[in-house]
């Protein structure tokens, strides 16, 4: 649940949050209980008739891996009333038997009618029983609405449901076998809440319940299982019915909200504080809470892990394949061996250059450690550069095994570790292997994929499966995943898998430490305080030991942190060659990542540049241009090497046409000078605003981006469109931003890419919900409209006190130019000091809100499953009520955030999730819908088509003093597309019509012109030509060629149809 | 008047078969439209080997790129059942081909290593084709690499498939040997059932106001005919094996100048895509006409009476020829 700040993993929150829908909510904690329990749910619905959500733990269980007994189909009959499903639909609306349902009641009835469905509650838990029952007949698998496992005779029992209960499990059959009296009672059937079972459950000898929410109810007087489990022993002793003796004591606390880790440590925390003298009621645990001191000490190197457990942890790049490997690894051991295996994989929150953590176990009895692994007996490294930024190491156990991927030869692998590194290797005694993967992968025709190479050496070292049979099996597992993918690719990943083992070395472990290599700081030293206290630490991976007292309260947090975080991610980035550059700005404009810039400035200012600083002398005819030095620089460290910038690039080399005015060039050799020359860069001086005409692509790229190094894939087709905003209105917006991939790059902690300028300014942002973004920007809208409007009325009640002239100015002020803006700046700094010199509540009302005088623009930003799909609703309301907000949609035609997704921007013919065969239905036409209201200004733009036209339309809709709406193409890693030809992608979407770039702007329409421009030429090339370059759309001509064949003839006609509607609407044959 | 004519072992009615062109071969309609308008045969457009060494690896590379990085995107296209490759395709396209049309029905490779690829040979046969043509493309640039060793190639590949298949197997050849007599000679050793005159290679134009490489391709003209209709005249006297010509086949007058030299079947492209598969039909009455005319029995009995054994000056084909065409042109 959104609430300081989003969160895409598990608690139970959003359960909470439905209780009050009266569904019947039954908890899984398990795998195998997450598959037992759909089919249990789904049978007790029936015959209960209440509607049911059977839940589970986000991430923790939906994201696992683990061997499980899967029912069969004749389990599923046979537990599935066929009379009940009949009556069900019997039930059914249908004019053959006519009902009506769903009528407004009126005060004399609702209330007994509510009443009415009390038998069915009162029935339920009983059914829920019985069906548990049933499925334990049929699969030895025994369920019951609370199950109680620990000593017959505890006085110490915890209480909860879910994931957490799993490692609770493991926690307390430790304890128990150290003769501690400790229980869990775990909540299956949580609504309807069934007293008698829970109080039945519960063994009599106990003293002390602590309850265990995954959630947290601000303002209540306790979490909600807390509250039930204290009613339920209350209401018992007051009706008599207890079976308790005396009572036991309830003590409630919090746990694991968005996935926080919950370990036997923290389980035995809690059984500790039952024990305690003063037990603390109402505490966190595994979290310290130095604020209100709510949180409960435990002792986090508490192990309950058999060693008969194999313990993996291996760190990889997204993009090396190790989490498919990891989760085939999986597979063969689950499959083919009597072990039980369970795998869970951390991810990245940034898209570039993203990290993952694979925790995997195997072992001889089930897993019921839902945990991360803090103690692995193998630890492998696929990325040599992660040893320098993380401590891999620390997961390593005394004796475990080290496997790094280097790209050095093996006699020099020792020497190239860091220092701290090695000393972990001595004083854990660890083996250590090492491989070179590329090279291996290069041999095989794998490229960077590494997967198969490092999962056959987890395999040859660790000895999980003899060795020959493991290789058979991976072998085998190979051919089950990508044999439909063509045998090529089968063929290939065996050879990688033949010649791993062949290049797999152990390295003999020197005596002594000898590295002179040092883990880099996190960040560097100039970075702010809170950077430095705060920010650093989640970037070094430390977040979880943050205390609450370091926290903001509110979730807000500082803007323009991203620069601290240097990432080092590209393998190549752009050099500049000054002498061939035409000075277009086009690199600038297209750079996702605000990574490579320019800036003019006066000669002088080259005084002290370091020696690899180049620059050449700005090309303009305008007389204020004149003897001015331009440079365009790279930010080393925070490129992602994306390559975009050298593909916009018109500018070649006459003698080596090869060779542009960029070129890629391989990265570490740059890093050191390069990042010297980016801080003197950096330090140079902003080019004054109000000199700049932000027209021109050319001239508006001098405009310093506020938006910068976010953690959006490599080549974003979206950033882009979102920095172009910042550097033209960036120092007087406020932005509304739906939930998407923008809210994840704009808005992921740890660092924040909004950033701000030289005087402090630079545009605030939030994020709020992902249907109600279009409202949430119009509240912003609607707050600063009033503010202006009181800050008006004071300075006219206080003309006097402040001087009629100043105040005329003020209001009069025209603020639709840079330099406008800039003088009622000044106007308004003027004001502000006349104003402290004046000691009345209103002039510190004025005080207060004396910077609404000047502009400020309202942002609404969202990708296409927010304007479209989501929040169209909202959207639609917003433009229609003619308030000055200006809306961008980067429209990627999918739901890329979530992997994806079909949305009704998907274009027809296109395969996404829930279109496996293909959008059967056209694209909705937003600017269409826009239009029709014949208020609002509407552009479609394509920044790889005509960056100039793009300019043009953000400048427009920023000075219309309406709604406005920009729909900008953005090319996405869910097309399918070599990310570094995406600007050639948006040109042929135009090129073939699908993508008619047009403006409408209602104040034509007031000049009697017609307010369409069509800025497209008519289609030049055939849809297909564009579409079948994305796997988006090849993929149905490999899956389904007769289905592809059928919808790209409609996808061609349904173009050429609304190309020429167009073109009828704009009164031309589209203009150039 | 009777065209018959012998191609690869079939005996087809005349000798104009339209050739191995995406344009022309790349559905069931267009075959269709072929075959009505009167090709003897139809040789199915290429199967390349890059086609099979790649499709599935990038494929592949778009589906996993991006996927198992971020925890609510861990993939970005739904899961296929399977997919059909460009290999598959084109074998299925050629079971069609050969379930829907009565003339026979010849499958295209193009490729030049030996090795995986190859097995394709014995699918294309197992899918119906009656024979198979060889399209070794292949421009060499590597100057440690011998004439011979690049002749090797080209046995190797046409043994290979020999190896495979039971279907007659023609190899497409380029006009860039030493000594073509000689090679022509070493592939009919090696088994080929017969050799199509020239290649076409795709020649790269450069724009100069882009500074690119502009992957243009020129339609032939009826002027291209002269290359192989000279190197036809010489090798027929020589070899056994099915001689095709392509390379500029426009009217009945080219098909027939192609077929004095020595010529089995000719092969039709660039008119085909200029008028439409009716132009098929106007070739094949026009030689009949011509023949009919100039009172031939048959069309067999023009066949090769031009050429280097048959013409009244063999040396006109040689080497001297070319001073008497420079001097005539000075004249």
């Amino acid at each position: 649940m959104a609430t300081h700040a989003l969160s895409i993993f598990g608690d139970h929150s959003d359960v909470m949050a439905t209780r009050s829908t009266g569904w019947g909510l039954l908890a899984s904690g398990s795998i195998q209980e997450i598959m037992d329990n759909a089919l249990i749910s789904q049978a007790a619905a029936l015959k209960s008739r209440l509607p049911f959500v059977h839940f589970f733990d986000g991430f923790r269980s939906s994201h696992e891996v683990n061997k499980l007994e899967q029912l069969t189909e004749d389990d599923m009959r046979a537990m599935i009333n066929e009379d009940l499903i009949r009556e069900h639909r019997a039930r059914a609306l249908s004019p053959d038997h006519p009902v009506l349902r769903g009528s407004a009641q009126n005060p004399d009835v609702f209330f007994q009618a509510r009443e009415t469905v009390n038998p069915y509650y009162r029935d339920c838990p009983g059914i829920v029983q019985e069906t548990m029952d049933e499925f334990a007949k049929l699969t030895g698998r025994h369920y019951h609405l609370f199950d109680y496992l620990g000593a017959p005779d505890a006085e110490r029992v915890v209480v909860m449901m879910g994931s957490g209960g799993e490692t609770a499990q493991e926690a307390v059959e430790h304890l128990v076998a150290a003769g501690e009296k400790v229980g869990l009672l775990k909540v299956r059937l949580y609504r309807p809440f069934s007293n008698e079972a829970l109080l039945a459950a519960l063994p009599t000898t106990v003293r002390m319940i602590g309850t265990l929410d995954r959630t947290k109810e601000p303002g209540a007087a306790g979490e909600p299982l807390y509250k039930d489990v204290l009613g339920a022993i209350a209401e018992a002793r007051a009706d008599g019915t207890s079976p308790f003796a005396t009572d036991p004591r309830v003590i409630g606390g919090r746990y694991g909200l968005s996935s926080k880790e919950f370990t036997p440590g923290m389980v035995k925390g809690v059984l500790d504080n039952l024990a305690a003298d003063a037990p603390k009621n109402h505490f966190t645990v595994g979290i310290n809470e130095d604020v209100t001191n709510s949180s409960i000490d435990y002792d986090a190197d508490f192990n309950t892990e058999a060693d008969d457990v194999v313990r993996a942890v291996f760190f990889g790049l997204g993009s090396d394949g190790t989490v498919g490997a990891n989760k085939n690894s999986i597979k063969i051991i689950g499959e083919e061996t009597d072990n039980f295996a369970q795998g869970y994989f951390v991810y990245d929150s940034k898209k570039a250059g993203a990290v993952t953590v694979s925790h995997l176990r195997f072992g001889p009895r089930e897993i019921h450690s839902t945990y991360l692994i803090r103690q692995a007996n193998f630890v492998a490294c696929h990325q040599w550069g992660f040893l320098e930024k993380y401590d891999v190491l620390r997961y390593a156990a005394p004796g475990a095994v080290f496997l790094v991927n280097s790209p050095y030869p093996t006699a020099e692998v020792w020497d190239h570790l860091p220092r701290v590194v090695q000393e972990q290797i001595i004083a854990k005694e660890l083996r250590f292997f090492t491989i070179d993967g590329y090279e291996v992968g290069k041999a095989a025709g794998m490229g960077t994929r590494i997967n198969t190479i490092m999962q056959s050496c987890f395999f040859g070292i660790s000895g999980v499966l003899p060795r020959d049979e493991a290789i058979e099996q991976i072998k085998g597992a190979i051919r089950k995943s990508y044999l439909k993918k063509g045998a090529e690719v089968v063929a290939k990943n065996n050879a990688a898998v033949d010649m791993s083992l062949e290049n797999l070395h152990e390295i003999e472990v020197p005596a002594r430490a000898t590295s002179t290599i040092e883990m880099p700081p996190t960040v560097r030293d100039t970075a702010p305080e809170f950077v430095k206290e705060f920010t650093a630490e989640i970037i070094a991976g430390r977040g979880d030991d943050l205390p609450v007292s370091a926290f903001p309260v509110d979730g807000t947090f500082p803007t323009g942190t991203t620069q601290w975080e240097k990432r080092n991610i590209a393998l190549e980035i752009p050099t500049w060659d000054e002498d061939i550059c035409i000075q277009c700005g086009k690199c600038s404009m297209v750079c996702p990542h605000a990574a490579i810039r320019m800036k003019i400035y006066g000669p002088e200012k080259l005084e002290g540049a370091p020696e690899t600083f180049k620059s050449v002398t700005w090309k303009s005819k305008d007389d204020d241009f004149q003897n001015l030095k331009l440079t365009i620089q790279t930010a080393p460290e925070d490129c992602t090497g994306c390559g975009l910038c050298v593909e916009v690039c018109p500018a070649k080399n006459r003698a080596q046409p090869k060779l542009k005015a960029l070129n890629m060039e391989p990265q570490l050799p740059l890093r050191e000078p390069e990042s010297v020359n980016y801080d003197f860069f950096l330090d140079l001086p902003e080019f004054d605003r109000k000199k700049i005409d932000p027209s021109k692509v050319k001239t508006s790229q001098l405009l310093q981006p506020l938006f910068e190094y976010s953690g959006a894939c490599a080549g974003c087709g979206e950033t882009p469109y979102v920095k172009l905003l910042s550097q033209l209105f960036g120092d007087r917006s406020v932005i509304a931003n739906a939930t998407g991939c923008s809210s994840i790059y704009g808005g992921n902690l740890p660092t924040t890419p909004w950033s701000v300028d030289g005087e402090g300014r630079g545009p605030a942002w939030s994020n709020s919900l992902f249907e109600d973004n279009a409202e949430f920007g119009y509240g912003f809208r609607l707050t600063i409209d009033k503010h202006t409007e009181t800050a008006t009325e004071l300075l006219q009640t206080l003309a006097g006190p402040i001087g009629e002239n100043l105040v005329t100015a003020l209001l009069s002020a025209d603020q639709t130019t840079e330099s406008g803006l800039w003088e009622q700046r000044q106007r308004v700094g003027e004001l502000k000091e006349k104003l402290a010199g004046i000691d009345s509540e209103q002039a510190k009302s004025l005080l207060s809100l004396a910077d609404y005088l000047v502009k400020k623009d309202v942002w609404i930003v969202g990708g296409d499953g927010w304007a479209y799909d989501i929040g169209f609703g909202g959207l639609d309301h917003v433009l229609a009520m003619g308030r000055n907000v200006n809306v961008l949609v980067v429209d990627t035609e999918v739901y890329s955030n979530t992997g994806g997704q079909m949305s009704k921007a998907t274009p027809l013919g296109a395969v996404a999730k829930f279109a496996a065969g293909g959008k059967p239905t056209a694209k909705k036409d937003l600017a269409m819908v826009a239009m029709s209201y014949g208020t609002i200004y509407v552009a479609r733009v394509a920044m790889g088509a005509r960056d100039a036209q793009t300019v043009q339309a953000f400048l427009e809709a920023e000075s219309y003093e309406g709604p406005s709406l920009i729909i900008a193409y953005s090319h996405c890693i869910a097309h399918g597309i070599d990310m570094r030809q995406g600007l050639s992608e948006q040109k042929k979407a135009v090129e073939c019509g699908m993508w008619p770039l047009m403006r409408y702007d209602p104040r034509r329409a007031e000049l009697g012109e017609n307010p369409l421009i069509l800025d497209s030429k008519p289609p030049k090339i055939p849809v297909k030509e564009y579409a079948y370059g994305q796997n988006r759309w090849k993929m149905l001509t490999q899956s389904k060629p007769e289905q592809a064949r059928k919808l790209m003839e409609q996808a061609q006609a349904e173009v050429d149809a609304r190309f020429k509607l167009y073109q009828m609407l704009a009164g031309n044959g589209g203009q150039d | 008047m009777d065209l018959t004519t012998k191609y690869l072992g079939l005996t087809l009615p005349h000798p104009i078969v339209p050739s191995a062109a995406q344009p022309l071969t790349k559905d069931l309609d267009s075959l269709k439209r072929l075959e009505d308008g009167g090709a003897a045969a139809v040789v199915i457009h290429s199967l390349f080997e890059e086609q099979i060494r790649t499709e599935a690896s990038n494929l592949e590379h778009y589906l996993d790129h991006g996927t198992e990085s971020y925890a609510e995107a861990l993939s970005y296209f739904p899961a296929a059942e399977e997919y059909v490759l460009g290999p598959e395709e084109y074998l299925a396209h050629i079971q069609k081909a050969r379930e829907s049309l009565s003339i026979p029905v010849v499958g295209s490779l193009n490729g030049h290593s030996t090795g995986g690829w190859t097995e394709y040979a014995s699918k294309i046969e197992q899918a119906g084709a009656d024979a198979l043509e060889l399209n070794i493309y292949y421009l060499p640039t590597n100057p440690n690499l011998s004439g011979a060793e690049i002749e090797q190639v080209y046995l190797n590949v046409v043994t290979e498939v020999k190896g495979r298949v039971g279907i007659p197997v023609t190899v497409k050849l380029s006009p860039f040997f030493s000594s073509l007599a000689n090679f022509a000679q070493k592939l009919e050793d090696a088994g080929a059932d017969g050799i199509s005159m020239f290649n076409r290679f795709y020649q790269p134009n450069i724009d100069i106001e882009n500074l690119e490489v502009d992957p243009t391709l020129h339609l032939s003209t009826s002027a291209e005919i002269l290359l192989p209709l000279r190197w036809l005249a010489i090798l027929r006297p020589q070899l056994k094996m099915t001689l095709s010509a392509t390379s500029g086949v426009h009217t009945a007058e080219d098909a027939l100048k192609l077929i004095m030299a020595g010529a089995d079947v000719t092969h039709v492209c660039a008119a085909i895509l200029k008028g439409g598969a009716k132009v098929i039909g106007e070739i094949r009455d026009g030689m009949a006409t011509w023949l009919t005319e100039h009172d031939y029995e048959s069309l067999e009995q023009a066949r090769g009476s031009m050429s280097q054994a048959s013409c009244p000056e063999p040396t006109a084909f040689e080497r001297a020829n070319y001073m008497l065409v420079v001097h005539s042109y000075r004249g």
